[in-house]
């Protein structure tokens, strides 16, 4: 455990790093949540209520999201990718470390860095500016928490897994691309899925990239209530549990037939 | 000139032939950014099943602003590429090796960013462009069918000064690619509405002084006939040509004067 705590020491400091990346990386999410909030206002000019959102319910959606863009990681994560690409991977493999466990472990202590740096301040300026919501119940905050940390697993397990296709397809980029686009479209980062007609909502609930982005939004929002919460942190942890076990055979099957490239 | 761009051409084509080496990825990677861009514009398609218009302006009105933008945007993609790679060309220290060679230092960085695969974006520009003219009633005459020309060729005049300009911010901050994006992506995202729905600061800096209004939204109120609802004269509807000029020069001038106070990072 001492290990995994130290690996995700190092996830953390790997981007503290780079404080001036940081400080432009934020003010893009900063210009970008202006940008998104002044688009859905727009839509408030016909309507009071779409999807259950009032304008406060989407701007907060607009400003959260932006906060939780790098802290899951949404976009360019294909260290893995290129790891497998230029041969590195067989170090990797012969650390007595679990692959698995010591991408998880960094990665967990990367999103908090980017929770706090990239996540909070775009935030904090957006809610200064515009009319954001926050939770009448104190107790949300813990159960964002518990949320945003489930959101931070499904959503490494699913990048893990497509990083892991470049075993078989010896380049990342276009599968990685498409892998971001679904995601994006369906975690509800793009636009809220309470937006999307209801058939479409429909399906992007069932598939696992709500978890990434949505789900940490309604429970903010308060918008479900008690055993409905329980019902969305449950979802949450299930798809986590169900990608990583789907990344562990991946895993297992690609280190079988490896072959190392290059050296 | 003709040297520089049979260099271009030259520098262009080993890179495409090397991108074509893995072609299922290839094929998947074209895919890709057709998907991603695509998606980009069903973002759109879902926000408008909310309402029948979004400040005055109409779906396929809407497709238009951003087929014309994605156009601009996409072909400077892929003829100057975004650059990306410029910030690690100063990091590493590369920038000097590219001052030593006996032709113009804009022109190497421009050919050593090029990804065939951006055609992907360029073909869903092409595809939302003809969705927006299926739906709209445009009466083309011959001033609206040049006002479409010059627009998409000043449109990506403006976009490859800002990349251009933002670029050389990496000369001082070592790393900048991000904040440049701002201004590049930003902009583009910017300009796929109507930019009467921004908040006034927000408009003045990325409309006016970063010109993203003259990309698109000047010139398609002519073409779509449609009033201007922020009031400004009539003439900001033909200035686009001017302003992409005024741009590229600005950018010429800030690329030149950084290049010229460069100091290597010596690593």
């Amino acid at each position: 455990m001492r290990l995994y705590w130290e690996i995700a020491r190092r996830g953390y400091g790997r981007y503290a790093a780079y404080p001036a990346a940081t400080l432009a990386g934020a003010w893009t999410n900063t210009v970008f949540g202006f940008l998104q909030a002044y688009i859905l206002l727009a839509l408030y000019e016909h309507r009071t209520d779409i999807g259950g959102y009032d304008p406060s319910d989407a701007v907060t959606y607009v400003w959260l999201a932006q906060a939780l863009l790098m802290t899951v990681f949404i976009f360019n994560w294909y260290e893995l990718s290129l790891r497998i690409r230029d041969g590195n991977i067989a170090t990797d493999l012969s650390r007595p470390l679990d692959p698995l466990w010591y991408w998880l472990a960094f990665d967990l202590g990367r999103s908090l860095y980017h929770l706090v740096f990239r996540g909070i301040p775009p935030f904090v300026v957006g809610m200064l500016v515009f009319d954001v919501r926050l939770p009448e119940n104190p107790a949300t905050w813990l159960l964002l928490v518990v949320s945003i940390a489930l959101a931070v697993v499904v959503s490494f397990a699913f990048r893990f897994l497509y990083n892991l296709a470049t075993f078989w397809l010896l380049d990342y980029r276009g599968v990685s691309r498409i892998a971001v686009t679904i995601s994006a479209l369906f975690s509800g980062f793009i636009v809220p899925l309470p937006f999307f007609p209801d058939w479409l909502e429909a399906v992007a609930r069932v598939l696992p990239f709500a978890a990434m982005v949505q789900i940490p939004i309604d429970v903010f929002l308060e918008q479900a209530a008690g055993a409905e919460i329980a019902g969305l942190l449950l979802l949450q942890a299930a798809w986590a549990a169900i990608l990583l076990g789907l990344a562990r055979l991946v895993l297992r099957t690609a280190i079988q037939r490896v072959v190392v490239q290059g050296g | 000139m003709a040297d520089a761009l049979a260099l271009y051409l030259r520098l262009v084509g080993a890179q495409a032939r090397s991108q074509l080496q893995y072609r299922m990825s290839f094929v998947l990677d074209v895919t890709g950014v057709f998907l991603v861009t695509f998606l980009d514009f069903v973002a759109v398609l879902i926000l408008f099943e909310n309402v029948p218009s979004l400040d005055g302006w109409t779906l396929h009105e809407v497709a238009f602003l951003y087929a014309c933008t994605c156009i601009s945007f996409a072909v400077v993609d892929l003829v100057i590429g975004h650059l990306d790679l410029f910030p690690r060309m100063i990091r590493e220290g590369t920038f000097d090796v590219v001052l030593i060679r006996p032709r113009g230092s804009l022109l190497q960085v421009i050919a050593a960013d090029f990804a065939l695969h951006r055609l992907g974006r360029v073909l869903q520009g092409g595809v939302v462009f003809a969705y927006a003219l299926g739906g709209l009633d445009i009466d083309w005459d011959p001033g609206r069918v040049a006002m479409v020309g010059v627009m998409l060729v000043a449109g990506g005049l403006i976009f490859a000064a800002v990349w251009i300009a933002g670029a050389t911010i990496a000369f001082w901050t070592v790393d900048g690619g991000e904040f440049t994006n701002t201004f590049t992506y930003g902009g583009n995202f910017l300009s796929q509405y109507p930019i009467s729905i921004y908040g006034e600061w927000v408009r003045r800096f990325l409309a006016f002084v970063v010109p993203m209004a003259f990309v698109c939204y000047f010139p398609s109120l002519y073409v779509l006939d449609k009033e201007d609802t922020l009031g400004f004269p009539r003439a900001f509807q033909f200035a686009s040509p001017l302003v992409a000029v005024a741009a590229a020069i600005v950018a010429g001038v800030v690329w030149t004067r950084a290049v010229r106070r460069y100091r290597s990072v010596g690593s």
